[in-house]
């Protein structure tokens, strides 16, 4: 089910500002790649371009190739629409839709898509990726009140069900826990742990020790100054990268002495 | 040279609690300056200097606290005063308007006079129903003209053209078009039914295209702020889900801001229900009751109430009675149309967030 991505010569633009310049990463499938980085250094942006969301703001674009099993993610015959069915998207803050109650909400992507499906149908998906999301207990009780009366962390978890409740082939988190409080974070850690074995995952995050404990995979960004793009610097197996970095500003970043 | 800096013993107290007015003071100040207006007012003073007498006695506050408290919260007692007392001027000519229309209004409103027309009507009695219907009409067809074209306009400006040279020209253009007099609108209207029909044409929908003239742009400027106040992370979410454009502009962005936009609609009705000037030109007025939008002649209150006054027959009492009514119509109608976009932006608004 879960796809891989393979990302070669990616330059990334704003307009005429380079943003991030020759990114070259594979991601395996069925895995946990964790990115990180100091602010600013185009992490988000680079994961947003992994689902085409990137040029929703005006003037972005891309250069470069990212195929997903193969396929090229900005060919010509690309719909970003598709795209974004297969890729899905968790922000860095919780934005449940206001006017949904939590069961809409979950089911949003079938409900704004139009798809016709039984009660039954419907019932089954909710409870699948609220259980999946590790929400269902919290919430059983209360499908029909609104999304936006949950607290921060069960409103995370609920973007989490809805992202997943459309079966993505890839799951994208932006800072996922970068406004929870620890509890909700490891709920949500916990949760990548177990979401691992069906999708592919990627996680931006600027927790070190997040980075360690969830992902298989750590890639780390930096820009050489500001106004200059962000580049790739190295990326390897989680334990190697925080073990034996083989780019001095890793060892300095991960060990807390810049960024 | 050495010199030891020892500060100056502070008194906490002192530094801390300054002296106040007492919390009576201010309210004391304003009775007192209501009681001596009244008093005024009573030895026949009239009622403007009456006012003022009790403006100037309002301004002891800043002074008395200057005295007492200092400088610092005298100037907050002044300008604390000043805002007030514009506040007090602003609501004056709105309770002036209610009162005058409440008070020479209520006499005539009866049953027959909102189901009586004019026709054949020669000083007393008669109704406002044809009024009442050719107001309705009329409005209610601007509305489903500029209703459409208003809200796709500001969806085109917010989510289609952010900040393309199309969309600032259009902008400009709404903004301009917000100050046109609404005579120019009439006679726009006039122009173009003349352009079809011939001079001397009569008929209800001009008048709604009039209207229209003047609702489309406060539509889209207010629908357009609406739009803009919806996070932009909902419709990021909803594009993430592979959610296409269109369906995130017609399922998210606008029942997220629906109350907003109701509102933005209803005030933008009353603002155009009570134009005369662009009905006189383009729809004339007329003693029956007419239906046809397409057809002739149609009434409306505003202009029923001005024809009414210009023209009042003798004796002119009578006639003088049912524009005022119809002017105290008018404006319940309005109020009607407030309270419901009250009650609709309450309703409407995202669950959850009330």
């Amino acid at each position: 089910m879960a796809k891989s991505i393979d990302v070669s010569d990616l330059n990334i633009f704003y307009g005429d500002f380079l943003a991030v310049e020759d990114v070259t990463i594979p991601i395996a499938a069925k895995s946990v790649t964790a990115f990180i980085g100091p602010s600013g250094c185009g992490k988000s942006t680079f994961l947003r371009s992994l689902n085409r969301m990137h040029e929703v703001i005006r003037g972005a674009r891309v250069e470069g190739k990212v195929l997903i099993d193969g396929q090229d993610l900005y060919g010509a015959d690309m719909d970003p629409v598709n795209v974004r069915r297969m890729i899905g998207m968790v922000f860095q803050r919780p934005n449940p839709f206001p006017t949904m109650s939590i069961y809409d909400n979950v089911l949003a992507g079938q409900k704004l898509n139009s798809k016709r499906m039984k009660k039954t149908e419907a019932d089954d998906i909710v409870e699948r990726s609220l259980r999946s999301a590790g929400l269902w207990a919290e919430v059983k009780e209360r499908l029909d009140r609104p999304g936006s009366g949950l607290s921060g962390g069960q409103q995370q978890r609920l973007c989490i069900a809805r992202a997943i409740s459309v079966e993505p082939e890839i799951l994208l988190m932006d800072e996922p826990c970068s406004a929870l409080d620890p509890i909700s974070t490891s709920v949500i850690e916990d949760l990548i742990h177990e979401l691992k074995t069906q999708y592919t995952i990627v996680i931006v995050t600027h927790n070190m020790q997040q980075a360690a404990r969830v992902s298989d995979e750590t890639a780390f960004f930096n820009l050489s100054g500001v106004g200059k793009p962000g580049r790739l610097i190295e990326h390897g197996r989680t334990e190697a990268i925080f073990s034996n970095p083989t780019d001095p500003a890793t060892e300095a970043y991960i060990q807390g002495r810049f960024g | 040279m050495t010199t030891t800096l020892t500060p100056p013993p502070v008194d906490v107290s002192r530094e801390l609690y300054g002296a106040r007015l007492p919390t009576w003071g201010p309210r004391a100040v304003i009775t007192a300056a209501v009681a001596a207006a009244a008093a005024a007012y009573a030895v026949g003073v009239n009622l403007l200097q009456a006012a003022l007498l009790a403006w100037v006695i309002c301004m002891v506050l800043p002074l008395w606290s200057a005295a007492v408290e200092g400088r610092r919260k005298a100037t907050d007692r002044l300008v604390t005063t000043l805002v007030s007392s514009a506040f007090v001027l602003a609501m004056f000519p709105l309770f002036s308007i209610l009162w005058t229309v409440i008070s020479k209004g209520t006499k005539v409103l009866s049953a027959e006079f909102f189901t009586n027309s004019m026709r054949n009507v020669v000083g007393e009695g008669g109704g406002i129903y044809h009024a009442l219907v050719g107001t309705l009409l009329i409005t209610g067809a601007a509305a489903v003209i500029s209703i459409p074209i208003g809200i796709f306009a500001a969806i085109y400006l917010v989510e289609y053209a952010e900040g393309n040279r199309l969309s600032r020209w259009i902008r400009f253009l709404v903004d301009v078009m917000t100050g046109i007099p609404s005579i120019v609108a009439g006679l726009f209207a006039y122009a173009l039914f003349v352009l079809f029909f011939g001079e001397g044409v009569r008929m209800g929908i001009g008048g709604s295209v009039a209207l229209s003239v003047l609702m489309i742009p406060i539509l889209v400027r207010s629908t357009e702020e609406m739009l803009k106040l919806v996070p932009n992370e909902l419709r990021e979410a909803s594009y993430a889900l592979g959610v296409p454009k269109w369906r995130t502009v017609s399922k998210i962005v606008l029942p997220t801001s629906l109350a907003g936009i109701v509102t933005g609609v209803t005030l933008s009705i009353a603002r155009v229900i009570g134009e005369t000037a662009p009905l006189l030109i383009i729809v004339g007025t007329t003693d029956s009751v007419n239906f046809n939008l397409f057809d002739g002649r149609m009434a409306s209150l505003p202009v029923f109430a001005f024809a009414s006054q210009r023209n009042p027959g003798i004796p002119p009492e009578f006639s003088i009675d049912r524009a005022w009514g119809a002017a105290l119509v008018l404006l319940i109608i309005v109020m009607l149309l407030n309270l419901i976009a009250r009650l609709v932006s309450y309703f409407f608004s995202p669950k959850g967030e009330r």
